[in-house]
């Protein structure tokens, strides 16, 4: 008999994410952030261009059941919507923020298409928190706190920080900051990476994903929590740029193990720049033929209102578990993976 | 042939890359979340059976090879070409040693093994994991001997050489591991 119904998980890890949500939730009421929920549908979606939504289409009420009804209707007055499901809660979080919630935290689901591996599930489970008036290393303190909180009386050593530049130097020898399409092709080729030419060609920002995944990531953090800042302005995403160094963003990505856990920002709170930064990226969009994304306007439009100065981050509880009990693979501490779900 | 993207690769499937056949053995999902999503793939060129790793933008695609995998009844070795046939449709292949490789060592007239084709040639033979062999010389066995302890090189009737236990004498057959080349145990007629 098939024996898909079972979890992919072993029960015990069902105990010991219960007890990371517990200790999670304690950290923050400890701390007074306030928890919060924010809507998992959403009319509008993030436009990064390297990430896929899952689209769903919503029917007004009354037009459930009656496809005929929803068709003829449709020419006088629409009677669905195209609805997102969310690849993560930042936005709504932001319009909180911009409203006066004060520091808040999140713990919920976020959906990315198109993302299945020993990392990855389409579902996953997301912890997100903003904190009013800390600045990028206030924030990197409190990641370490909770963190090391979690491992408690398990081997984690220390907290590692050091910048993009720095730890991009010390394992390729290529500045990250300064683009050389020679330097670069030169570097790929005898690491035994040839293709990254051809794949990266004279794009700045690619180059430093192939680099980065491939030869920095994963000596990070070999027991130690790893906390990289100073990410490229190119990759600069929701992040501000530096106020002493503007080829760098006040960004920031935690491993350990070289597995890649969460990522934060000094929130980039410039309504202005936040609207080029979308248009950009729906750009982007367009010329790659990617599906359409809606930018959201309630976001600039709370960024117009004033978002406080803050400091925020995401971390990928899936693989906090799977770091905490030791698990090769995401299947193994999900309930369902998505092969069974 | 067929074209299969990043997604479709799994351990198996056969793809042509830099133009020749190749078989893929790994294939894991790579993407920071802010950025590229790559796939890492480990792949062997089934031409020289090297083992490589090779990355792909996630969405690249690469053409399939017409490789199949045929169980085939060893004939026999003419001093240039060893000849193989198809049991149920009596079709031959021939080939060299350097398809043949170290497969060589294992056939033995009218065995069985796997002939990997590809476009129809033959691109690499695999023996069988365990294969039964009449040892043709060997030292003298020392008496009183039963376990292994030590052992002596003993040679095959296909001139494979490999270590059996003191006990084992010519004309005995014995069973090997053709993946490790490791004697197993001796075979009663």
């Amino acid at each position: 008999m098939s024996q898909d119904w079972r979890p992919t998980c072993a029960l015990e890890l069902l105990r010991l994410r219960a007890q990371m949500l517990a200790e999670t939730r304690r950290f923050f009421a400890d701390r007074s952030v306030l928890e919060v929920e924010t809507p998992l549908l959403g009319h509008s979606i993030g436009t990064d261009p390297q990430l896929e939504f899952f689209t769903t289409e919503y029917l007004l009420p009354g037009m459930a059941c009656m496809p005929e009804a929803c068709r003829e209707q449709d020419r006088r007055s629409p009677t669905r919507q195209t609805l997102f499901l969310q690849t993560s809660p930042e936005f709504a979080m932001k319009r909180l923020l911009a409203a006066g919630s004060g520091s808040i935290y999140q713990i919920g689901k976020a959906f990315r298409n198109g993302e299945s591996g020993r990392f990855h599930n389409p579902e996953f489970t997301i912890l997100e928190w903003y904190r009013v008036g800390f600045t990028l290393p206030q924030l990197m303190d409190e990641i370490a706190e909770l963190i090391g909180g979690l491992f408690s009386g398990q081997s984690l050593q220390e907290t590692q920080r050091v910048s993009y530049q720095d730890v991009f130097v010390s394992f390729t020898g290529l500045d990250p900051l300064v683009f050389s399409y020679q330097d670069y092709s030169a570097y790929a080729k005898e690491s035994g990476l040839s293709e990254a030419v051809a794949i990266c060609g004279h794009d700045h920002p690619l180059w430093l994903d192939f680099l980065f995944s491939h030869k920095v990531q994963p000596q990070l953090g070999k027991n130690v929590l790893c906390m990289v800042y100073g990410y490229p302005a190119c990759q600069s995403s929701l992040a501000r740029i530096n106020e002493h160094n503007a080829l760098t963003t006040d960004r920031v990505e935690i491993f350990i193990n070289g597995i890649e856990l969460g990522n934060g920002y000094y929130e980039l709170a410039d309504a202005k720049e936040q609207g080029n930064r979308f248009d950009k990226e729906l750009a982007i969009r367009q010329q790659q033929k990617l599906p359409v994304s809606v930018k959201d306007q309630r976001l600039i439009a709370a960024l117009q209102s004033g978002l406080p100065d803050c400091s925020g981050v995401a971390i990928g509880l899936d693989r906090l578990l799977m770091l905490l009990s030791g698990s090769a693979s995401i299947d193994d501490v999900l309930s369902f993976a998505i092969r069974r779900a | 042939m067929a074209i299969y993207s990043t997604n479709e690769f799994k351990a198996g499937l056969k793809v042509m890359l830099d133009n020749d056949p190749c078989a893929i053995i790994e294939n894991e999902f790579v993407k920071p979340g802010k950025g590229q999503a790559f796939n890492r793939v480990k792949i062997r060129n089934l031409k020289t059976g090297r083992v490589m790793e090779r990355t792909f933008k996630s969405g690249e695609s690469l053409e399939g090879a017409d490789v199949v995998d045929v169980e085939m009844q060893y004939l026999y070795n003419d001093g240039q070409f060893r000849h193989f046939m198809v049991p149920d449709t009596f079709e031959q292949y021939q080939t060299d040693e350097k398809v043949v490789g170290e497969a060589g060592k294992w056939l033995k007239d009218q065995d069985s093994c796997t002939v990997t084709l590809w476009n129809d040639a033959p691109l690499a033979i695999s023996p069988p994991n365990f294969v039964d062999l009449a040892i043709t010389e060997t030292d003298p066995g020392v008496r009183g001997d039963t376990s292994g302890g030590g052992g002596k090189p003993a040679t095959l009737e296909t001139g494979a050489v490999v270590r059996v236990p003191l006990f084992v004498q010519i004309g005995e057959v014995i069973r090997v591991d053709t993946r490790t080349g490791e004697y197993v145990s001796r075979v009663k007629e």
